[in-house]
């Protein structure tokens, strides 16, 4: 069980500090994937994925559209069935012990417009039980600490795409969960925004790891964001390609996209998308 | 402004026609009748005011009717709505039916009510909550049913119990769409409350239209549904200020 879930009510402060430092190692928790499949109804949607995210790791997923890459985030999150093959988070096949441990961002913030966007960030805390003022207090750390400070109180209709995905994401942290499935957070921005975006999670992750699985038909936001990244072929979506990203994740931009080994690996990943959706 | 004064300003050209062709008798020579059977808007103003004791005792018999009708359709309604939601069987099971019971007329239904149930307060409540019933259950099964799945997950990922995913997001989602079907309940709500009055009661705005049929006195009639029209006005202005205060963020 995870530990912030086990806390009483009362204790906010505690709470605020099991979420706003260092990752304990209770959290480093990796997802293992064999020969994993998936299929609605005849329609196979994802066939036999043999995947490792290492705990503290993130890794992108790229691919062609409605290669499945949504599906394959939902079997993690154990928010669906597979049809076939395994899928574990820490040795946990069950999939509420997936969905415990894993928190989903969808691709759409889905802020809720009848909650202020601190109470919005503070929702997972609320869901845990906690009341509503330490679960403000808890998230309210997490806006000073990334550039939100000043908007607690503003609801999302009010915010910017690149704000209410900030919060969105601030959301998914706080849930306190090993498991990150980013659902192409940013494709909906505009592209200066998304940019900003990209940096902020970057350094978002560093101030405080976890697993992540990113999925993204960006290759480039990929390689910047991921450690690694899985090429999906089209469907049924198999593992075409496993790179590991020769740069440092989430580290100066200009310098990374001009590496000439990044270029190599970018150009190798487009290599793969283009033999796996034929 | 302008949405008061428009409406305000057509009302008061009707009324001022409506005085003309009246007083200068012409209504009544065209279709031979005696004058006092075509009032005036100042005759009805009057008989308003001479009989303001008997109406307010009459309307307030109505307004309850109303209310607990209201409240009766929107407890069943929601609840039932909320059931059909989270129970596909339920909503398989019921839906046709609830479709069906519309389409019998409540002229029908009435009379064995008040066979039932008397002349007193129940069969109106009852006629009242079926009529209400319909737009509030079907208002508030759409509301439900515009829940974004997507966020569905995230919530269920967010360690949310189908409680606190139904009180946290579906519940919110629905309401704006409560407050439509509401709209329409309080505006209809009259017109079942005059109808369940008129197939039996002694009492309420209905049974003094219908007495008033009796007696030929007209005026009293265009007051009574002057008063019983101004009650729906107020309940349809009064559900749209509740929405605007409780769906805050549209």
């Amino acid at each position: 069980m995870r530990q912030d879930t086990n806390m009483k009510p009362e204790s906010g402060e505690s709470q605020t500090a099991v979420i706003g430092s260092a990752p304990l190692p209770e959290r480093e928790e990796g997802v293992a994937m064999s020969a994993l499949s998936h299929a609605y109804g005849r329609l196979q949607t994802l066939a036999a994925i043999d995947l490792e995210v290492p705990a503290g790791v993130v890794v992108g997923l790229v691919g062609p559209s409605g290669c499945g890459k949504s599906t394959l985030l939902e079997l993690i999150c154990g928010l669906r069935e597979q049809t076939g093959g395994a899928v574990s988070i820490a040795g946990h096949e069950a999939a509420a012990e997936r969905l415990a441990r894993c928190a989903f961002m969808p691709q759409r913030d889905l802020l809720l417009p009848w909650y202020s966007a601190l109470d919005n960030a503070a929702l997972a805390l609320r869901n845990q039980g906690l009341r509503r003022e330490p679960a403000r207090a808890a998230a309210g750390d997490l806006f000073e600490r990334f550039g939100l400070g000043g908007f607690e109180a503003a609801r999302p209709a009010e915010l910017s795409g690149g704000m209410r995905q900030r919060v969105a994401f601030l959301r998914t942290l706080v849930a306190g969960k090993p498991v990150l499935a980013l659902d192409e957070p940013f494709a909906a921005l505009d592209a200066i925004t998304r940019g900003e975006m990209q940096e902020w999670l970057a350094a978002a992750l560093r101030a405080d790891p976890r697993t992540v699985v990113l999925v993204t038909h960006d290759v480039e936001e990929a390689l910047y964001l991921c450690d690694r990244v899985a090429v999906l072929s089209a469907r049924p979506g198999r593992v075409v390609a496993e790179l590991s990203v020769p740069t440092r994740r989430g580290e100066d931009r200009d310098a990374a996209v001009t590496d000439p080994a990044f270029v190599a690996t970018r150009e190798e990943a487009l290599r793969a998308l283009r033999e796996g959706s034929r | 402004m302008r949405r008061v004064l428009l409406p305000a300003a057509s009302l008061a050209l009707l009324i001022g026609i409506w005085q003309v062709v009246t007083s200068t008798g012409a209504i009544a020579d065209l279709f031979s009748l005696e004058p006092y059977l075509v009032p005036s808007p100042v005759e009805i103003a009057e008989s308003l005011w001479d009989n303001r004791m008997l109406l307010t005792e009459n309307a307030w018999v109505t307004l309850r009717e109303i209310l607990f009708g209201i409240l009766c359709a929107v407890a069943f309604g929601v609840g039932f709505a909320v059931a059909m939601h989270r129970w596909r069987t339920v909503h398989d099971a019921t839906y046709p039916l609830i479709v069906a019971s519309q389409t019998i007329p409540v002229i029908v239904i009435a009379p064995i009510l008040i066979v039932w149930f008397g002349y007193g307060l129940p069969p109106k409540v009852f006629i009242v909550a079926l009529v209400c019933f319909f737009p509030i259950t079907v208002a508030a099964l759409d509301g439900l049913r515009a829940v974004d799945p997507e966020a569905v997950k995230m919530m269920r990922t967010l360690d949310a119990s189908r409680w606190q995913r139904f009180w946290r997001v579906e519940a919110p989602t629905a309401l704006p769409q409560l407050f439509t079907g509401l709209k329409i309940a309080v505006v209809i709500a009259p017109i079942g409350a005059v109808f369940a009055e008129w197939v039996g009661s002694n009492e309420g705005l209905g049974h003094l239209i219908q007495a008033d049929q009796a007696y030929f006195d007209v005026a009293r009639q265009f007051a009574t549904v002057a008063v019983l029209s101004a009650m729906a006005l107020a309940l349809m202005g009064l559900t749209a200020l509740a929405e605007r205060r409780v769906v805050r963020w549209r």
